[in-house]
């Protein structure tokens, strides 16, 4: 049962290879927080192919933290890091900016080390390789609030969905932006985007029951692999202590 | 609508007058200019191709779309690159906007994936310089049509990018060199409008000739994400001719398949046309039975009548009357004597009826 209610999500994230040359954008807000999801896409993408490559770019939390909470949901990072399958960039320490350097060349510094990384991999292993950040919030803080520097940074990774074919995953919080509607820098990744996943806390108020739902959403977008339609996923979550159940809302007793 | 606006940037700029531009505009609830754009794109270029147009080919200033994906657009859609290699050219503000991958390259640990890109492109990597840019698209433009007086089509595919990169004012100057060029056939651009303050929009709108708006199809206010918006939209186009006078029109879109598709929407269908007006609780169009209905009303004073001439006593008719007609008294006598009857002489002829001079003014208190 748990399994096939973990589908729920994986169905709605697509098939296994379904992400590779696109961008996933998660959305969520200090009430429901969708770290969940950048575990379980991180645990899909070794999975998806033997020879697969996650590039991880840390800002809001160390290794031992990840490892220890993949290792609770059945992937042991630190084999998969020794296995050079799993590379962690940890740039927890960004956030101290070195006067003098405008924030470009550093930000261009770390792309370079993340092509770095994508050359050293074998030929074959470079179109499945997923790129993931763990937290767009702290790339603005790294940035003095730059936000234009954050942005370039961000197409670059990008490009690389194009270039190399690969899966770029980042999660950004959409309520701590000042007295704003709709963050510019939310709406540029928004448009950027072919797969928007939002968290968001029950509109119903809290439940002991169901920590929150998603909304999983595909752009119409034209990709190597062809055209994929438009898909729009609704279902409530709870977050366990192993896993996750995803649901149906009202299916839930 | 889309018709015709491909017409006009088919047919190009005239001697001695700015290039037409378009502006196709898009929002997060509706995000398909970039469907419109790729479908002007395709049917201009293969009319290019097989020249049928003003234009001899057409240089894409790609900031948002990789050189490979208009590979694959042409490729997929059938447009055939052979011969368009020296029609269609990229430049290619994607991939190295601003020499990142150069440096990474120089200190050796760039490899360039092997991509076999079919269609020609130039790599572009200071995009925030805008006068270079300018430079680098005429320069492209004659390297496809020669030194010949021939025109080019030059297409933008995010103005928003771009805009993100540089100032307002040298995007906007950018844009009106471009459309003076006499090298240039006509110029079309994307604008994701909800990036941008309003000024923005409307600074870039009043440099178009064309400006298409592409919206949802229902305003939601709740949640804008439902599927419907991700497959229907209105398709809003205003025309500016040279003599000022604009002309504003409104289509259906439909998506399908990564295909685009417009139609208008049809006139005769009541219900397509009140889905257009606001919504209101009150009817503000009346059908023809309503219409046949309020015709045959009687208005109140009509009862009056009864065929004779009505007469509304205004205040001020009754001298003309009396010396027509007799003296009221005389008259109402002879009709019905039983009935009451106020009998009124006027004091005297020289003071106008009702007039607004007070009677007690003289009266000495």
């Amino acid at each position: 049962m748990e399994h096939k209610d973990l589908n729920l999500l994986n169905e709605a994230l697509g098939h296994h290879n379904n992400l590779y040359g696109r961008f996933l954008l998660l959305e969520d807000s200090v009430d429901t927080s969708a770290a969940f999801v950048l575990h379980q896409i991180l645990k899909r993408s070794f999975s998806s192919h033997p020879s697969s490559a996650v590039i991880f770019l840390a800002l809001s939390n160390p290794f031992s933290h990840y490892d220890r909470i993949l290792r609770k949901i059945g992937c042991n990072l630190a084999a998969q890091r020794d296995n050079n399958r799993f590379f962690f960039i940890d740039m927890l320490m960004l956030q101290c900016p070195d006067e003098g350097k405008p924030n470009h060349d550093r930000f261009a510094a770390v792309f370079e080390k993340i092509v770095r990384v994508i050359n050293t991999l074998p030929q074959d292993n470079k179109k499945f390789v997923t790129v993931m950040i763990d937290d767009i919030s702290f790339l603005e803080v790294a940035a003095n609030g730059s936000l234009n520097d954050v942005l370039d940074f961000l197409h670059y990774c990008y490009t690389l969905t194009s270039e190399y074919g690969c899966a770029f995953v980042a999660l950004d919080h959409k309520d701590i932006y000042l007295n704003e509607e709709k963050p510019a820098i939310i709406l540029e990744m928004e448009h950027l985007a072919d797969i928007l996943v939002k968290a968001e806390p029950l509109a119903t108020g809290l439940a002991k029951d169901v920590h929150g739902q998603l909304m999983v959403l595909h752009k119409q977008t034209q990709h190597q692999h062809g055209i994929s339609p438009v898909k729009i996923h609704n279902f409530h979550f709870k977050i366990k202590e192993n896993s996750i159940d995803c649901f149906y809302p009202g299916t839930k007793i | 609508m889309a018709e015709s606006i491909f017409r006009t940037l088919r047919d190009g700029a005239l001697e001695g007058e700015l290039a037409p531009t378009l502006t196709i505009k898009d929002s997060l609830s509706s995000p398909f200019a970039f469907h419109v754009f790729s479908h002007i794109l395709l049917q201009l270029s293969s009319h290019i191709i097989a020249q049928k147009s003003q234009s001899h080919g057409i240089v894409i200033v790609a900031l948002s779309r990789s050189p490979s994906f208009y590979a694959a657009l042409f490729k997929n859609k059938g447009v055939e690159l052979a011969s368009s290699n020296t029609r269609v050219h990229v430049l290619d503000c994607y991939t190295d906007p601003l020499g990142w991958k150069d440096k990474t390259r120089e200190s050796g640990n760039f490899i360039d994936p092997s991509h076999e890109i079919s269609i020609s492109t130039s790599c572009y990597k200071t995009v925030k310089d805008i006068d270079k840019l300018f430079l680098a698209i005429t320069e492209l433009g004659r390297g496809l049509v020669g030194e010949n007086k021939a025109r080019i089509c030059v297409a933008i595919d995010s103005l928003s990018e771009l805009l993100r990169h540089a100032s307002l004012q040298s995007v906007a100057s950018l844009l009106s060199n471009l459309r003076s060029n006499d090298q240039i056939s006509s110029i079309f651009g994307l604008l994701h409008s909800d990036l941008h303050e309003e000024r923005t929009a409307a600074a870039l709108e009043y440099m178009s000739s064309i400006v298409a708006s592409v919206e949802p199809a229902h305003h939601s206010s709740e949640n804008s994400l439902t599927e419907k918006n991700f497959t229907k939209g209105k398709f809003n186009v205003r025309f500016k001719r040279r003599n000022g006078r604009v002309r504003a029109t409104c289509e259906e879109f439909k998506v399908e398949a990564g295909e685009i598709s417009f139609a208008s929407f049809s006139a005769e269908d009541g219900t397509t046309i009140s889905g257009l007006l606001p919504k209101v609780q009150f009817n503000l169009q009346l059908s023809e039975k309503e219409q046949n209905d309020r015709a045959k009303v009687v208005l109140p004073f009509e009862h009056q009548g009864n065929g004779r001439p009505i007469q509304i006593y205004d205040g001020r008719r009754s001298l003309e009357e009396n010396s027509s007609e007799g003296p009221p008294l005389s008259r109402g006598k002879k009709e019905d004597s039983s009935l009451g009857e106020i009998i009124y002489f006027r004091d005297s002829d020289d003071e106008m009826p009702d007039s607004d001079e007070d009677p007690d003014d003289d009266l000495d208190i």
